[in-house]
C-alpha cells in the first residue's frame, strides 16, 4: 500500500495528480471508455507533452500547442455570446466544434460563458453581460466598484468567510441583499439564545432571498447538467481539459472585485498596513480554493489570472511589497499540495521577470502576453514553463503568413530546449479563424524537437 | 506656502496637502494661487509618471487630492479657473468596451500637459464621437479599447467620422491593451500610442505644442 496523501512530498503529490489525470474516470467512478485506441493514445500523449514541458526534466516530443479562447468558440460557430450564455446546449456545441476543429493539446472546458439565466435570477451586479449592460454579441465585462468599503478591512481580516457570506455576497447579488440580516455563526454555541440567530430566516425579505437562492441553484444545476459532460466527452475523444480550477493573487482579489482598482490603489497610500494584513488574511483561502479544486478534479493545474501587477500598474517597489509576496505564498501553498500554479500575466511583465524568478524549478506555468519572450526565456528558462504569446492584434487583423512567421520565431526562441507551450498571449474573442489555424499548424511544424 | 502645497501633493502626502490647502483657504489666500499650486503639483506627478517613478497609485491619489482641494476652494472662487490650454482633445473607450483604467490615465496625462480634454467615458457609440467633434471641435480624437472587439469598434468610429465629413478636421490616435500599428491600419486611424506618454506626444505634435 502507498502512503497516505498527507505523508507524500510535494513532488509525489504532483506526480499522483498527474497520474490521476492520466487515468480519467467516468461519472460512476469506472475507468473512462475512450472512443478509440487512438483517442486514448492521444489523450495520454497530450498530457505527457504538457507535463514534460512544465516539469523541465525532459524535453517533450514537440512544443504543446494550446489556444486559450475567451468567447471565440461562440463567434466561430456563428453564435452570439448571449446565445451561448442562455442556451447551454449551444454553448456545448460551439466549444466542442472549437476543440475538434483546432485539435489542441489541451482545452479549458466550456464553463466560461456560464449560465446567463442564473445571473439574472440573482441580479448579479459585478458584471455587465449580454442583454444586461452589453450588446448580445459582446462578451461579459467586469463592473468595477467598491464592493468592499474603505473602512471594512478589519471585518475582512477578522473573519474573511463571514465577510464574503454576510457582506460581499449580498452586495454583488441584488437578490441576496437581505442576507445582510443573517447572524454570525458563533452565536450557535449553546442552547441558550440559539433561536435568536434564526429569527432573520423568518422574515419575508430573507425568505424571498432564500427562494431566489433555490431558484438560482436549480438553474446552475440545469446548466451543469447540459455542459457538465463536456470534459468527459472531450477526454473520450482524446482532449484533456488542462484546468483543475482557479484562484487569485491576493492583491487582485482585493483590487479587482472587492475594493476596485481605484480603492486598492488609494489604500496602498492611505492604509498600507491594512491592505497588507488583508492580503495575508485571504492568502490561506486562496490556497484552499485552488487545492480544493485540484483534489476534487484530480489534476494539478490551477489558473491564476493576474491583473493589477503588470508593467505600468505598480512601481518595482510596490510590486515587491504589495503584489508579489502574497502571490508567491499562494503559489508556494499550491506547489506544496502538488498543484501547478498557472498565472496568466496579461499585459507586459518585462519589469517583473527578475522578481518572479524566485520559485522552485519545474513547478509553475506562466502565460505571457506582451512580454519579451526571448528575454523571459533567458531569465526564467531554467525555472518555469512559459506559455504564450501570439499577440491578439496579429490573430485579429494579421495574415496567416504573418502568424506563421511569428510562431516560427517564437518557437525558436521561447521553445528552445523545452519549457514552452505555444498559445495566444491573452484570451481572445472574435479573431480570424484562419489565423488561429495558421498558429496551430506552425506550432506543430516549427515546434517539433528533432 | 503654495510651494509647500506643491511639494505635499507631488510627494503623495495627502493629509499634509489637505491641511495646507485648508490653511491657505482659511487664511484668505488667493484661490487662484491655491489651484495654481495644485496644478503645478499635478504637472510634477505627470512628469514622474513619464519618467517611470510614479505609477497608477500616484496618478489616482493625486487626482483625488486635486478634487478635494478644488472642492475646498470652490466657494471662494468668483469665477471658474481658466487655465490656458494648448488645444482640445476628445477621448473615449469605444463602443462595446467598458474598460476605463487606460483611458483615464491618458485623460489625466493630457490634462496635466495642458490640453482641454473632453472625456466621453466608456462604451461610446461612433455617433457620440461624431457629435462631440461637431460640438467641442477638438483637433485630436483619442480612441481607447481593451478587448479585441474594440478593433472593429475603432474602425466603425473612424468610418462614422469619415461619413460625417469630419475626418479632415481631426487627427485620430488609438491606444489600449492589445492595440498596435496593425490595428491602426485596420481602423484607419492616424497613429497609435503604446502608452499615455505617446498619446501626449502625438497630441503635442499634431496641435503644434513645443
Amino acid at each position: 500500500m502507498g502512503k497516505e496523501w498527507g505523508e507524500l512530498s510535494a513532488d509525489e503529490k504532483q506526480e499522483a495528480l498527474f497520474q490521476r489525470w492520466l487515468a480519467p474516470k467516468d461519472p460512476e467512478g469506472n475507468d473512462l471508455k475512450f472512443q478509440s485506441p487512438e483517442a486514448e493514445k492521444g489523450y495520454k500523449e497530450r498530457i505527457t507533452r504538457i507535463k514534460d514541458a512544465i516539469q523541465l526534466k525532459k524535453r517533450p516530443d514537440r512544443v504543446p500547442v494550446m489556444p486559450l479562447p475567451s468567447m471565440f468558440p461562440a463567434y466561430y460557430s456563428g453564435m452570439t455570446v448571449e446565445e451561448v450564455m442562455y442556451d447551454y446546449d449551444k454553448c456545448y456545441a460551439a466549444w466542442k466544434k472549437f476543440v475538434l476543429d483546432f485539435d489542441p493539446d489541451g482545452h479549458m472546458g466550456c464553463a466560461a460563458p456560464g449560465p446567463g439565466k442564473f445571473y439574472e435570477i440573482l441580479d448579479y451586479k459585478l458584471y455587465a453581460w449580454p442583454g444586461h449592460g452589453v450588446a448580445p454579441e459582446h462578451p461579459y465585462q467586469c463592473l468595477e466598484g467598491e464592493y468592499m468599503k474603505a473602512d471594512e478591512y478589519d471585518a475582512l481580516i477578522q473573519d474573511p468567510s463571514a465577510f464574503f457570506s454576510n457582506v460581499y455576497l449580498p452586495r454583488v447579488f441584488g437578490a441576496l441583499e437581505p442576507f445582510q440580516m443573517l447572524p454570525m455563526l458563533p452565536g450557535i454555541l449553546e442552547m441558550y439564545g440559539v433561536a435568536f440567530n434564526f429569527i432573520p430566516y423568518g422574515l419575508p425579505p430573507v425568505q424571498g432571498a432564500l427562494n431566489s437562492l433555490m431558484e438560482a441553484g436549480g438553474e446552475a444545476l440545469k446548466w451543469v447538467g447540459a455542459v457538465g459532460g463536456f470534459d468527459g466527452e472531450m477526454a473520450t475523444l482524446g482532449y484533456p481539459n488542462i484546468l483543475a480550477g482557479f484562484t487569485k493573487a491576493p492583491f487582485d482579489a482585493i483590487a479587482d472585485t472587492l475594493r476596485g482598482t481605484k480603492g486598492a490603489m488609494l489604500d496602498l497610500y492611505r492604509q498600507p498596513d491594512k491592505l497588507l494584513e488583508a492580503m495575508e488574511a485571504i492568502t490561506p483561502l486562496m490556497i484552499k480554493l485552488g487545492v480544493g479544486a485540484a483534489m476534487m478534479n484530480g489534476k494539478p493545474i490551477i489558473f491564476i489570472p493576474l491583473h493589477k501587477g503588470a508593467d505600468g500598474f505598480l512601481s518595482d517597489e510596490q510590486f515587491k511589497t504589495f503584489y508579489w509576496p502574497t502571490l508567491r505564498k499562494v503559489m508556494m501553498g499550491l506547489i506544496e499540495a502538488g498543484c501547478i500554479p498557472f498565472p496568466a500575466a496579461e499585459g507586459g511583465y518585462n519589469d517583473r521577470l527578475e522578481v518572479i524568478k524566485d520559485l522552485p524549478k519545474g513547478k509553475t506555468l506562466w502565460m505571457f502576453d506582451q512580454t519579451d519572450m526571448a528575454n523571459a526565456k533567458k531569465i526564467l528558462g531554467d525555472t518555469v514553463c512559459m506559455l504564450g504569446n501570439v499577440p491578439l492584434d496579429l490573430l485579429s487583423v494579421g495574415t496567416p503568413a504573418q502568424v506563421k512567421d511569428y510562431v516560427k520565431e517564437l518557437t525558436g526562441t521561447a521553445g528552445k530546449g523545452g519549457g514552452f507551450i505555444l498559445s495566444n498571449g491573452a484570451f481572445f474573442d472574435d479573431i480570424k479563424a484562419e489565423n488561429l489555424k495558421a498558429m496551430m499548424e506552425a506550432g506543430r511544424e516549427y515546434g517539433a524537437y528533432s | 506656502m503654495s510651494k509647500e502645497l506643491v511639494n505635499a501633493i507631488a510627494e503623495m502626502k495627502e493629509q499634509e496637502a489637505l491641511e495646507l490647502a485648508k490653511e491657505m483657504v482659511d487664511g484668505g489666500s488667493d484661490p487662484m494661487e491655491i489651484m495654481g499650486a495644485a496644478r503645478d503639483a499635478m504637472g510634477i506627478v505627470g512628469e514622474r509618471y513619464e519618467e517611470g517613478t510614479y505609477f497608477l497609485p500616484e496618478l489616482i491619489l493625486s487626482g483625488v487630492m486635486l478634487n478635494q482641494i478644488a472642492e475646498m476652494v470652490k466657494p471662494k472662487l468668483a469665477e471658474a479657473v481658466e487655465v490656458e490650454r494648448h488645444g482640445k482633445v476628445v477621448v473615449g473607450t469605444v463602443e462595446g468596451d467598458i474598460h476605463d483604467i487606460g483611458k483615464d490615465i491618458v485623460v489625466f496625462m493630457l490634462d496635466v500637459n495642458g490640453f482641454d480634454v473632453l472625456d466621453l467615458g466608456i462604451d461610446v457609440p461612433p455617433q457620440k464621437f461624431v457629435e462631440a467633434i461637431k460640438d467641442f471641435e477638438p483637433q485630436v480624437v483619442g480612441l481607447s479599447g481593451f478587448l479585441t472587439l474594440a478593433f472593429d469598434s475603432m474602425k466603425d468610429t473612424v468610418d462614422a467620422i469619415k461619413k460625417a465629413g469630419l475626418r479632415d478636421k481631426v487627427r485620430i490616435m488609438i491606444g489600449g491593451g492589445q492595440i498596435s500599428d496593425e490595428i491602426r491600419k485596420h481602423a484607419g486611424a492616424d497613429a497609435y500610442g503604446a502608452d499615455a506618454m505617446a498619446g501626449v506626444s502625438l497630441a503635442k505634435e499634431w496641435i503644434g505644442v513645443k
